[in-house]
C-alpha cells in the first residue's frame, strides 16, 4: 500500500483527477490591480479562523446572563491558551470585516460586478450584512457593561424605523429590554443561524467565482492580459498572506489582549463614552450630528432610513451600473464611491477622536 | 290643662330643647372663639393660630384651650378667658415644664394619642443642667419651648421639626453658639462650628445618614448634660462597640479616669471628631500618644510598635495593589487576587480598631494573616506579569517561525516559476 | 478514467526538478517547517480542549463548604463571585446565607452565636436571621441567597 495506490483508489471514487484538472485550469489575470484579488481569499481565511476559534470557545462558553461573563473570564484565566483563542477570535473578527470592506470596495471600483457576475455581487453584499450581524451579535456575548449598553443603543436605533421598527426591536431583544433573553437569542443567531446562512452564501459566492473566473478591470477587457496559474502559483502566494495573517493575529493577541471589562448590570447607569464597534461608528457618529428634527420628521428616523436606502443602493449596484462602457457613468460611480469611502473613514476617525 | 295637653306641651318642649341642644352642640364643636378672635385681631395676636396650623397638636384635634384652658364657646373675651374656666395665659418661664407635662407626663392620657411616647421628660429635665439651673432661678436656660417651639410644634420624625435629627444641632446652637448670650456660663461656644467639621456631621448633612449622632445622642435630650468623664466610652460605645470594649479593658481606662481625661475625647476630641488617621498613632509629629508618653516609656514603645505593624501591612497591601494594577493594565486577568486583597485591607481596618487595646501583641494577631494574604496576592501579580512576558517571548519565537515559513513558501513560489519559464 | 493515465499521473505527481539537490533541500525545509508550524497551531488547540484544573466557572452557585465542617449556631464567610457572603447554621440546624456586605458603610458582617444575630462590628449594626436590619445604622436588609445541600456539600445560589 503506497501513496500512489491510495490516490488511485480515491480518484476512482471521487473523481479527484477531474477536480485537479479543473483546478489546474483556473487562472488569475496579472495587471496593476492584481493585488486586490488577494482580499477575497483573505476574508475567507479569516472566516475560517473565526469558525475554528469560535467552535473552541463554544466548549467553555455559557450563554446565560448569570454565567456568560464568568465563563469568558474562566476561558481567559483558567483554560490553557484560552487567552490566545479568545483574543484571536475578537481580533480576527475585526480584521475580517476590514478585509471584507477592502474586498468590496476593490470589487466596486474595478467593476467586477459587471455581467455575468451580478449574483456574485448580490451574494457578497448579503455576506457583508451577515458579517456585520455576526459582529453585532458576538459583541454582546461576553455580557460586559460596554457590550450591554452598545446592544441597548443599537437595538434602540433599530426600533426607531417606522412601522417595522418596534416589532424588529422586540424580535432582536427577545422582549422590550435587553435581558438574558437577548443574550440567549443573540447566541443562537451567532452560532447557528448566521453560520448556516454564511456557509450557504459563501458556497454560492465561491462557486460563482469559479464558474465565471476572475474578472478583469474594464480597461484590460479584450486585451491580452498575462495570466498566472491559480494552482500552485497564486495559491502559494495566498498562503504567504495567510501565514503572515496568523502572525499578525498572534501578535495582536499577545500584545493587545482583548479587554474583558466589567460584568453587565442592568440597573447601573450607562458608562460615559459608549461607542459601538468601529464598523458601526461612522453611522453612529452621523446620527449624532443629524439635528433632532428635520422639517417635521424625527432626525434619527431620517438617518436610519437614509442608511437603509444606501444599503439598498449598494445591493443594486450591478443593476444601477448596467452600461459600464459609458465614460461619464464610470466617473459618476467612481466619484460617488470615493466620497462614500472618504465619508466612512472621516466619520470613523471623528468618532474615535471626540 | 288636661293631661293630654300637658303631655303634648312636654313633647314639644323636649323636641325644641333637643333641636336647640343639637344646634348648640354642633355650634359648640365648630365654635372655637379663641381661633376666631385671634385671627380677627391679626398681627402678632394671630401668629399663634397660624403656627398651630401645621402642628402635631392640631392634627390630633387639640386646640388652644387644651393647653391654655378657657372656654372656646364664649365669644366675650371676659367669659372666654375667665380664670374660673381654668384659663392659664402665657405660663411663666419656670412653669413651662409643668405646663407641657400636664399632659405629657400623664401616661393614661398620652396612651390615647401615642402609646409609645415616653412620659418621663419632666423627670429627666430636672436632672439636666438646664433643669437644675432653672430650679435655681435662671431664666436664660432652655425649657420645652426653646427646642420644640411654642405653637408650631411638630412631631420629632417630621423633617421640618426643630428637633428632627438633622435640625437638632442648629436648634441647640441658637443659644450655645451665641457667645454674648453664654458669657455668664463660662463654657465654650464653639461646639456647633466644631461639630459641623466632624465626620458625624458629614454623615448627617452630606449623606443624609441619620444614624450618625448629633447633640442629643451623646448629651441626652431632656436630661441634657455632658456625660461624666468616666462614662464617655459608654456613650461612644453605643455605636463604636468594639473600640469601647477594647478601651475599657485596656490600661488606658483606669489611667484616663484617674486623670479626668474624658476617655475617647482625649485622643479623638468631643465635637470636632475627624476621620482618624494612622498619623495619630505612634511617635510622629501628629501623634496623640506623645501628648502624654515620653520616649522610652512602655506606652511610647508600644505605640511605635503598633504603628510600625500597621504601616508594614499597609505597605505590603500597597505593593500588591500596585503590581496587580500593573498586571491588569498589561491586559492580564487578575480580578480574583484583587478580590482576595480586600481581605488584607479588611485586616488593616481590624488592626486599626485593635490599637485601642494598647497591645502590640493583639494588633499582631490581625496583621499576621493580613500579611500572608497580601504576600500571596503579590505573588499572583508577579505570576501574571511573568505569564505576560512568557507570552511575549512565545510570540517572538512563533513570529520567527511564521516568517521563516512564509519566506520558504515565497522561495518555493520563485522556484516553481523559474522552472515554469525555463 | 483509465486512459490518459500518464497525464493524470503527471498532474498528481510533483514535477521533475532541474536541480535535484537544491529542490530537495528547499522542499525538505518547507516540509519540516510547515509541519512544525502546524504543530505549533495544533498544540495550543489541543491544550485548550483538555479540561483545565478548575473544571468550571462556578459563580452563580458556589460551594461554600461541608455540612460537617459547619457546627450548629455558627457562621462563616465565603466568596460569592466577587463579593463576600455569610453562611449561618442556626440553632435549629437551618442553613441561611446572605450577602456579607453591611448596608451601612460596607464593612463585613459576622455571626454572633451569643445573640444569635448577624452583627456588624463597625458601628454596631444588627440584622436578624432573615437578613432584616433590626438595630443600629444599617438602612436596608442584607440580600438573601438560596442554600441547598448536595449530600455533604453546601451549595449557595443567588435567588
Amino acid at each position: 500500500m503506497n501513496l500512489r495506490a491510495i490516490k488511485l483508489w480515491l480518484d476512482e471514487r471521487l473523481s479527484l483527477s477531474t477536480l485537479a484538472e479543473i483546478a489546474s485550469k483556473k487562472e488569475v489575470p496579472l495587471h496593476r490591480q492584481t493585488i486586490w484579488y488577494y482580499f477575497g481569499g483573505m476574508t475567507l481565511f479569516l472566516f475560517t479562523v473565526q469558525v475554528v476559534t469560535g467552535i473552541l470557545l463554544l466548549l467553555y462558553y455559557r450563554p446565560s446572563s448569570e454565567n456568560a461573563f464568568e465563563s469568558v473570564q474562566f476561558i481567559v484565566t483558567e483554560v490553557k491558551f484560552g487567552w490566545l483563542i479568545r483574543s484571536i477570535h475578537s481580533w480576527s473578527a475585526n480584521l475580517m470585516i476590514a478585509t471584507l470592506f477592502i474586498h468590496m470596495f476593490s470589487v466596486y471600483f474595478l467593476r467586477a460586478y459587471r455581467a455575468p457576475r451580478e449574483m456574485t455581487w448580490l451574494s457578497g453584499v448579503l455576506l457583508l450584512f451577515i458579517a456585520v450581524c455576526f459582529g453585532f451579535s458576538g459583541y454582546l456575548l461576553p455580557w460586559n457593561k460596554l457590550a450591554f449598553f452598545a446592544t441597548k443603543v443599537g437595538t434602540e436605533i433599530a426600533g426607531v424605523i417606522p412601522i417595522v421598527g418596534r416589532p424588529m426591536l422586540r424580535f432582536l431583544r427577545g422582549g422590550d429590554d435587553v435581558t438574558g433573553a437577548t443574550l440567549t437569542r443573540f447566541f443562537g443567531f451567532h452560532v447557528a443561524v448566521l453560520p448556516a446562512s454564511a456557509t450557504m452564501l459563501i458556497g454560492i459566492h465561491v462557486l460563482l467565482v469559479q464558474l465565471h473566473g476572475m474578472s478583469v478591470p474594464p480597461k484590460y477587457e479584450g486585451t491580452n492580459v498575462k495570466k498566472m496559474k491559480f494552482v500552485p502559483n497564486f495559491l502559494l502566494r495566498d498562503l504567504i498572506g495567510w501565514i503572515l495573517a496568523i502572525g499578525v493575529l498572534a501578535a495582536l493577541a499577545a500584545l493587545f489582549p482583548w479587554d474583558l471589562g466589567e460584568k453587565a448590570d442592568a440597573f447601573a447607569p450607562a458608562p460615559a463614552g459608549i461607542k459601538p464597534e468601529w464598523y458601526f461608528l461612522f453611522m453612529f457618529q452621523t446620527l449624532k450630528y443629524i439635528p433632532a428634527k428635520l422639517w417635521k420628521f424625527d432626525g434619527e428616523v431620517v438617518g436610519i432610513l437614509t442608511f437603509s436606502f444606501g444599503a439598498l443602493l449598494l445591493f443594486l449596484v450591478p443593476f444601477l451600473d448596467r452600461s459600464s462602457g459609458h465614460q461619464r457613468r464610470r466617473l459618476v460611480f467612481n466619484v460617488f464611491g470615493v466620497l462614500v469611502l472618504l465619508y466612512m473613514v472621516v466619520m470613523t476617525i471623528v468618532g474615535y477622536v471626540t | 290643662m288636661n293631661p293630654q295637653d300637658n303631655r303634648a306641651y312636654l313633647r314639644g318642649a323636649l323636641g325644641l330643647a333637643m333641636i336647640l341642644t343639637l344646634f348648640t352642640i354642633s355650634y359648640g364643636q365648630k365654635k372655637d372663639s379663641c381661633v376666631e378672635c385671634h385671627t380677627r385681631l391679626g398681627g402678632k395676636l394671630a401668629e399663634p393660630v397660624k403656627q398651630m396650623k401645621n402642628s402635631v397638636h392640631q392634627s390630633r384635634g387639640l386646640s388652644c384651650n387644651d393647653c391654655h384652658g378657657g372656654d372656646p364657646t364664649q365669644d366675650e373675651k371676659e367669659a372666654a378667658v375667665n380664670p374660673r374656666t381654668g384659663f392659664i395665659g402665657t405660663p411663666k418661664w419656670n412653669e413651662i415644664s409643668a405646663f407641657c407635662c400636664k399632659c405629657h407626663s400623664d401616661a393614661n392620657l398620652m396612651k390615647r394619642f401615642n402609646p409609645s411616647l415616653r412620659v418621663d421628660q419632666e423627670r429627666e429635665y430636672t436632672t439636666s443642667v438646664h433643669g437644675k439651673l432653672l430650679a435655681k432661678g435662671d431664666q436664660k436656660v432652655a425649657t420645652c419651648v426653646s427646642c420644640h417651639g411654642v405653637h408650631d410644634i411638630r412631631a420629632v420624625n417630621d423633617p421640618l421639626s426643630s428637633v428632627y435629627a438633622s435640625n437638632v444641632a442648629e436648634t441647640c446652637s441658637k443659644c450655645h453658639a451665641n457667645a454674648g448670650y453664654m458669657t455668664a456660663y463660662k463654657i465654650p461656644t464653639d461646639q456647633y462650628v466644631k461639630y459641623k467639621t466632624s465626620v458625624h456631621a458629614k454623615a448627617i448633612y452630606e449623606r443624609q445618614d441619620l444614624s450618625a449622632p448629633t447633640c442629643n445622642d451623646c448629651h441626652g435630650n431632656h436630661g441634657a448634660a455632658p456625660p461624666g468623664v468616666a462614662s464617655v466610652a459608654n456613650v461612644c460605645g453605643q455605636c463604636h462597640v468594639r473600640q469601647a470594649e477594647l478601651f475599657q479593658a485596656s490600661p488606658h481606662k483606669p489611667a484616663f479616669d484617674r486623670m479626668q481625661f474624658g476617655e475617647c475625647i482625649k485622643c479623638h476630641s468631643n465635637h470636632a471628631i475627624a476621620k482618624p488617621t494612622d498619623q495619630m498613632l505612634g511617635a510622629g509629629e501628629q501623634s496623640v500618644c506623645v501628648t502624654c508618653h515620653k520616649p522610652e516609656d512602655k506606652g511610647y514603645v508600644a505605640a511605635g510598635q503598633m504603628r510600625a505593624k500597621i504601616d508594614q501591612l499597609l505597605k505590603s497591601v500597597d505593593r500588591s495593589t500596585e503590581i496587580l494594577n500593573r498586571a491588569e493594565r498589561a491586559g492580564m486577568e487578575v480580578s480574583r487576587p484583587k478580590f482576595e486583597l480586600r481581605e488584607a485591607v479588611d485586616a488593616v481596618t481590624h488592626a486599626r480598631v485593635l490599637i485601642h487595646t494598647s497591645s502590640p501583641a493583639e494588633v499582631e494577631k490581625m496583621i499576621a494573616p493580613g500579611l500572608e494574604i497580601s504576600k500571596k496576592d503579590y505573588q499572583a501579580g508577579v505570576g501574571a506579569l511573568d505569564e505576560r512576558s512568557f507570552r511575549r517571548k512565545g510570540l517572538v519565537v512563533s513570529l520567527v517561525f511564521i516568517l521563516f515559513l512564509a519566506t520558504l513558501v515565497y522561495l518555493k513560489v520563485k522556484q516553481i516559476e523559474s522552472r515554469q519559464t525555463a | 478514467m483509465k486512459n490518459g493515465t500518464a497525464d493524470r499521473d503527471s498532474k498528481l505527481e510533483p514535477p521533475v526538478p532541474s536541480m535535484p539537490g537544491r529542490r530537495s533541500f528547499l522542499d525538505y525545509l518547507l516540509g519540516t517547517s510547515a509541519v512544525a508550524t502546524l504543530g505549533a497551531i495544533l498544540y495550543p488547540i489541543f491544550k485548550f480542549m483538555s479540561p483545565p484544573p478548575i473544571i468550571e466557572a462556578m459563580q452563580n452557585s458556589v460551594e461554600a463548604g461541608k455540612l460537617s465542617e459547619l457546627p450548629v449556631n455558627s457562621g462563616k464567610i465565603f466568596k460569592f463571585g466577587s463579593k463576600p457572603g455569610i453562611l449561618v447554621r442556626t440553632e435549629t440546624g437551618e442553613l441561611k446565607a446572605f450577602s456579607a456586605v453591611c448596608t451601612h458603610l460596607e464593612c463585613i458582617v459576622q455571626y454572633r452565636p451569643d445573640t444569635k444575630q448577624i452583627w456588624c462590628a463597625c458601628h454596631n449594626g444588627q440584622y436578624n436571621l432573615s437578613g432584616k436590619n433590626i438595630g443600629g445604622p444599617p438602612p436596608r436588609p442584607l440580600e438573601e441567597y438560596k442554600v441547598n445541600t448536595r449530600g455533604e456539600e453546601i451549595v449557595i445560589t443567588k435567588s
